[in-house]
């Protein structure tokens, strides 16, 4: 056991550091609304000239050959330094890794720099109305024109995160319908300004215009956009949601810079409870100041966690069906670690908006909304409390 | 970077769980609490015999000399067999104590005895009301204020405590300063005790995460078996996700506690943080685990007929000895937000 970075990694981290403390930019508005996402993807390309956009890719993609470690380090610089968060993240963090297994090497060359450099931001076709959890459950089809060399799709998809800003989107479509449920799909490469698409914005429990819904009228994907192959979509996609629920998409970075500034948020308890105050911490209940504890010491597990999934995986022992596991973990630390910070913040926690009288500028209660997406998005929790009883612990399925 | 066991800490462990799984099953457990002096003194010797009571004694002294970090996966499999026997008392903190902070005669008089599995070793630190095997212990390291003696079993005045868990024997302890070798006393005392407590905190939280690995494969095993409405009740989803909230516990304790026993062996700064969030976190682990699988067993697992109830009573014991969860949350809190 060896719990040091090399002097490489540390000659990495500094470097990242550096650059991040003089680039990240301060008081971004939210990357999920029109305007905001417009800014976010100018830090994008500001990151991505810089070379800092995806680090662990290949040179010739963008990167810089990162190691696993090397990335760790950089999300928690990145974090550590007030980073937004990646608007390119469905692109970068979920399609990638799909692409890179299972692309073709004009696929590669056609999307990897273009995602990386922001060129083209990319939403998931996952959920429709009526296939949610029960993913295997999709209607959208797409059928067959072997005239133009490609697929007509037809049917919608919902709930698509960024669906009214972005220009890609990749999903799942059903191209066998006499096929068993979870054969007879293919990952489809779309893109949205297609003949044929429509696309709804719907505002978020945070009031932006995150989701979109996307309406599909007989619209053409020709054959090169099809990802991994005709009808092996579920076995693609799968490659893609394990990414999603592991380690790629939510470092500790995140989750430790969050616990550190509900740290700071305790220190400044004082100053913060307004006259007449009768919340827990004007009270100065202890058990507040448990809740604070608590919920850092469950930052820190999660990052020491992670290290001992990233040395298995660099040693070849991959995370498997633990990674859901991991999934439950950070989703449910989140949640609890901005209800503390809620319960600090006691009747200003309800300002928002750089209200007058706003703490932090009421980002507490944003990053209290955008927590409770966590147990439901990339699997509700309740799929991943199936997924280890079956497939960590072996019970069985029916 | 590499947070990870080495293929020798592995190596030994698995061997240390063969023993156990021979010699320690739950019969030998069953056996322990009907008997009067609540001891396997041939599974004590056959421990000793493999290194693993001598382990953390140094070799000077006929022990192995190794750290908290090889000492780790051992005791989380002394707990998965709900091993009766000092070894967390002996090994994890008296010994290394002896051989940091003893004078070398005293040293010499204790350790070569320890390390060959003759002599058992128990403790009391200050806030400890209760000794482990007193009874059978060749010496006792009793903290009184700054000062640690070493205490002779021979000349302690016994009442013994009964504990739910009866293959764990307490006493309240009492002793004659006069009887008693002076170990440390002063600043030293009170960091020798201080540094005994952190080991000892960190032993039982590494105990607690192989009992409570053991009730989820015991509760996994049960719930495969047992059928009711014509299926396996672990076909349930309530079922299901008391085990996967009993998994997720246990899954993050685990490294946790990994990361105090390298904090201890390295000598690293931020010991009390690292320590007490182990031990919290393996306390809370642990008791969480131990309702799901009572729950999961249902009335068998109510009975003391039904092997369960060895590793629930040594999990609520062990669960709030050495500092229980909510302590060691403050102390954590004491380090985090008290400037």
């Amino acid at each position: 056991m060896d719990l040091n970075f090399t002097e490489a990694e540390e000659a990495f981290r500094a470097e990242a550091r550096e650059w991040l403390e003089a680039n990240v930019p301060k008081g971004l508005p939210s990357g999920d609304t029109r305007e905001g996402f417009a800014l976010h993807v100018e830090w994008e390309k500001k990151l991505f000239d810089a070379r800092w956009a995806v680090v662990s890719w290949p040179e010739e993609y963008g990167g810089r050959g990162a190691s696993l470690w090397e990335w760790l380090i950089f999300e928690e610089e990145y974090y550590r330094a007030g980073g937004p968060q990646r608007v390119t993240q469905n692109g970068i963090f979920l399609l990638a890794p799909t692409i890179f297994e299972f692309g073709t090497e004009e696929q590669k060359a056609r999307f990897l720099p273009a995602m990386a450099a922001a060129d083209d931001l990319w939403c998931q076709g996952w959920s429709e109305p009526d296939a949610g959890s029960d993913l295997a459950g999709i209607k959208s089809r797409a059928v067959r024109d072997d005239e133009r060399g490609g697929w007509v799709i037809t049917g919608q998809k919902t709930w698509t995160t960024r669906g009214a800003f972005c220009n890609w989107l990749f999903g799942l479509f059903r191209t066998d319908p006499e096929a068993a449920r979870h054969s007879g799909m293919t990952y489809l490469l779309v893109p949205l300004e297609s003949e044929g698409v429509t696309v709804r914005g719907v505002e978020r429990l945070d009031g932006d215009e995150g989701f979109a819904e996307v309406f599909f009228d007989d619209v053409f994907v020709p054959d090169d956009l099809v990802l991994g192959g005709v009808n092996q979509g579920w076995s693609v996609a799968m490659a893609t949601t394990s990414s999603e629920r592991g380690l790629t998409l939510r470092s500790p970075g995140r989750f430790c810079a969050a616990a550190d500034r509900l740290v700071d948020l305790w220190k400044r308890r004082a100053a913060l409870a307004a006259d007449g105050d009768l919340s827990a911490v004007a009270a100065g209940d202890p058990a507040l100041r448990d809740a604070v504890a608590q919920s850092w010491m469950e930052a820190e597990a999660y990052r020491l966690a992670t290290l001992a999934d990233v040395t298995g995986i660099v040693e070849g022992r991959p995370q498997g069906p633990r990674s859901s596991l991991t999934k439950i973990f950070w989703s449910e630390l989140d949640v609890r670690l901005h209800e503390t910070a809620l319960r600090l913040l006691g009747p200003t926690a309800e300002l928002v908006d750089d209200a007058p009288g706003a703490v932090d500028g009421g980002a507490w209660m944003k990053g209290y909304e955008f927590s409770l997406s966590g147990p439901i998005y990339a699997g509700t929790n309740e799929i991943q409390r199936n997924v280890v009883a079956e497939r960590v612990l072996g019970l069985p399925r029916k | 970077m590499r947070f990870a066991f080495t293929e020798d800490q592995l190596l030994f462990k698995d061997t240390v769980a063969d023993l156990l799984a021979k010699e320690c099953p739950p019969e030998a457990v069953r056996a322990v609490w009907a008997d009067g002096t609540g001891r396997r003194p041939e599974l004590w010797a056959a421990l000793a015999e493999m290194g693993v009571v001598g382990l953390t004694t140094p070799e000077a002294h006929g022990g192995l000399g190794m750290d908290e970090l090889d000492l780790l996966p051992l005791l989380t499999e002394a707990g998965r067999a709900a091993f009766p026997g000092p070894l967390l008392e002996t090994t994890a903190v008296v010994a290394p104590l002896l051989a940091e902070s003893a004078p070398a005669e005293v040293a010499e008089r204790w350790l070569p005895g320890i390390a060959s599995g003759e002599v058992i070793a128990t403790v009391q630190l200050a806030g400890q009301p209760f000794v482990v095997d007193a009874d059978v212990a060749g010496v006792l390291v009793a903290q009184r204020d700054d000062r640690l003696y070493a205490v002779p079993g021979d000349v302690l005045r016994l009442t013994p405590q009964q504990s739910v868990d009866g293959a764990r024997r307490l006493f309240s302890v009492d002793f004659d300063e006069a009887d008693a070798e002076l170990v440390a006393s002063g600043d030293a005392g009170w960091q020798a005790a201080n540094r005994a407590f952190d080991r000892g905190a960190v032993a039982a939280a590494a105990v607690l995460v192989g009992l409570a690995e053991q009730m989820i494969a015991m509760t996994v095993d049960y719930v495969k078996e047992r059928q009711q409405f014509g299926v396996p009740i672990g076909s349930f989803q309530a079922v299901k996700h008391h085990l996967a909230d009993a998994e997720l516990k246990v899954s993050f304790a685990r490294p946790v506690v990994w990361n105090a026993g390298y904090t201890l062996a390295r000598g690293r700064d931020d010991v009390a943080r690292d320590v007490s969030m182990a031990k919290c976190f393996a306390s809370d682990a642990a008791e969480l685990v131990a309702r799901k699988a009572l729950q999961c067993h249902g009335a068998i697992g109510y009975t003391t007929e039904h092997d369960l109830h060895f590793w629930l009573k040594r999990t609520w014991a062990l669960s709030a000895a050495w500092g229980d969860a909510a302590w060691h949350r403050r102390r954590v809190a004491h380090v985090l937000l008290d400037d």
